[in-house]
């Protein structure tokens, strides 16, 4: 018994160690966002959250414009959240319940393509949007990635799971295959969609090379590349560095919090299986 | 019956070109024409661009040449030496941690699993921009608090971001933090699947937990380990927002990643040629060491 209850405590203790290191910094973060900057770095550290925010508020929006970057990461990611999964569904729908020429060749492709690293991309998609005239827009950061290979995998295996029996029966009700598929297989997946939808937010909120590259002037940067400069900015005051921080990385914890047992599922997804 | 075959029949005039045999190529379409266009054509846009040159403005064909110079060029094998280092410490240390991690939470004395699982894979979900600029203040030689905490407990500062040795560390130290309970996530699912019956079995004979845990745990996660490693090892080669967040590539070229040095050639002096020539370097490596990671595994 009292074996068990040591072994318990060292248990615990190990692994609240590991939840300080973890989370330790993000609490530091919201700490620096809401005290001036000289508590940022003080000794001893600040532990305790001041009532400085709303000036680091004021001081970083004058630095960099914070809100426009806030909004343009949001609204860049909520169209290629959609865009993708509705193209990624598409697909997936059509390697899971249809047999047709091709069809194993392209779904390899695109297996393969998986395994590619995107760099080997990053100068010729440059080259296409610069001919397109479109560097410093929307869709040169959209369009690249909405057919996202794992979330078409990912759709597939789910997918799978719809009988055949019930796309049949459609089928002799007299409804089209587009309304099988949006009124029929959509609907069923919604858990699947859900998730994976949390995966591609996360991957596109947080996306970093490709939009420094791609967006040229300031009022087009998205929420990371905005903080980038600003941490390169010469004299900087490390307040309003941490709130800028904080508001690149709270929105996407709380959605994750209130998610975090789909977007998990939407990780590992068909990669391991559960 | 009949009048299921009439609507059958109806719906097929009706709907004319959508039908079961032509529905899948409309489905697949969009997502194959942006695979081509934003995929294909650049992979094989990038490969030829590889033997390419810009001479007063225009790319012209000069074979090998970007290849030549890459394989004379300090600087490049600077960038690929440290992306070798950072893989080789990294990554093992980073999947011995998760490891212990997934199994110390498999634990049945264990109460908030869910606590903790969500704790250590926060990290996971954090911008890397916004991981690298926490730690440059946390890691600042006068003002940090990981330094201050050093002081304190009587050790002498370190020059983490400064030094070229300390500045490896510090990147390999944020990897670390943000990718564990990334791995560990998906370890745990492995560990699931683990069938009971083995412990057991091991348990009736005597076996202690180290025992098992080499003997049953190890073993049997062994596909799963592999998924992770090859993961992080096209992670590692991709490692860009860290090091130019953190360090800037320096100090003198301390952190400089192969994927940095790329990025400096392409977009810092738009030498489009010489930056996929390092793109496919790139790629070549990856191939190579996912198909040997493969290989070793089923031996």
């Amino acid at each position: 018994m009292n074996n068990i209850y040591i072994k318990k405590s060292l248990l615990h203790f190990i692994l609240i160690v590991g939840v300080v290191i973890s989370l330790g910094p993000f609490y530091w973060m919201i700490v620096g966002a809401t005290n001036p900057s000289g508590e940022v770095l003080s000794f001893p550290p600040t532990i305790v959250p001041g009532n400085y925010l709303l000036e680091n508020l004021k001081n970083l929006s004058e630095a960099i414009p914070i809100l426009k970057a806030l909004f343009n990461s949001a609204l860049i990611a909520v169209i290629f959240v959609g865009a993708s999964l509705l193209v990624c569904s598409a697909a997936g729908y059509a390697f899971a319940k249809f047999k047709f020429k091709g069809s194993n060749v392209i779904f390899s492709s695109f297996l393969l393509a998986m395994m590619i690293p995107y760099q080997a991309t990053i100068i010729p998609l440059f080259q296409i949007f610069g001919a397109l005239d479109w560097i410093n827009t929307y869709q040169a950061v959209i369009l690249p990635q909405i057919c996202y290979p794992f979330a078409i995998f990912l759709i597939r295996q789910n997918m799978k799971g719809i009988p055949d029996s019930m796309i049949e029966a459609a089928r002799i009700d007299g409804a089209g295959e587009i309304s099988i598929f949006f009124k029929l297989a959509l609907p069923t997946m919604k858990p699947a969609l859900a998730a994976v939808g949390i995966f591609l937010f996360t991957h596109q909120w947080n996306n970093f090379m490709w939009p420094l590259i791609v967006m040229t002037s300031s009022d087009k940067y998205t929420l990371p590349v905005a903080l980038s400069t600003l941490a390169g900015l010469n004299s900087v005051d490390y307040g309003q560095l941490m709130l800028g921080t904080a508001i690149s990385v709270l929105p996407i914890m709380v959605v994750f919090l209130f998610l975090q047992k789909h977007f998990v599922s939407g990780i590992l997804g068909g990669s391991v299986k559960e | 019956m009949t009048s299921t075959t009439k609507r059958l029949e109806a719906s097929k005039t009706k709907k004319g070109f959508i039908t079961p045999k032509t529905a899948p190529y409309i489905f697949v379409l969009p997502a194959l024409l942006l695979f081509l266009a934003f995929t294909v054509y650049p992979i094989i846009a990038s490969f030829l661009l590889s033997f390419q040159t810009r001479i007063s403005g225009v790319y012209s064909f000069t074979g090998l040449d970007n290849y030549i110079r890459l394989f004379s060029d300090p600087v490049f094998y600077k960038a690929l030496g440290n992306t070798f280092i950072i893989l080789l410490v990294q990554v093992p240390v980073m999947l011995f941690l998760a490891v212990i991690l997934a199994v110390l939470l498999q634990s049945k004395l264990l109460n908030m699993k869910g606590f903790y699982r969500v704790s250590f894979f926060t990290p996971a979900i954090t911008s890397l921009v916004a991981a690298s600029i926490i730690f440059i203040l946390l890691l600042n030689t006068d003002y940090g608090l990981v330094n201050y905490i050093l002081t304190s407990i009587g050790m002498e500062r370190v020059p983490w971001l400064s030094n070229g040795l300390w500045a490896k560390i510090s990147l390999i130290m944020v990897t670390t933090w943000r990718w564990t309970g990334y791995n560990m996530v998906i370890l745990l699912a492995g560990l699931q699947n683990i069938p009971h019956d083995l412990y057991e079995a091991a348990s009736i004979d005597g076996a202690s937990s180290i025992k098992k845990f080499f003997h049953i745990t190890i073993p049997q996660l062994k596909p799963v380990l592999l998924f992770c490693f090859v993961l992080s090892t096209i992670g590692s080669f991709q490692l860009f927002d860290e090091p130019y967040n953190l360090t800037g590539g320096g100090p003198n070229n301390a952190t400089l990643t192969i994927t940095y040095y790329l990025y400096n050639q392409g977009f810092g002096y738009f030498d489009f040629g010489y930056a996929s020539a390092i793109a496919y370097v790139i790629v070549l490596f990856i191939a190579v060491l996912s198909w040997l990671q493969f290989k070793v595994v089923k031996e």
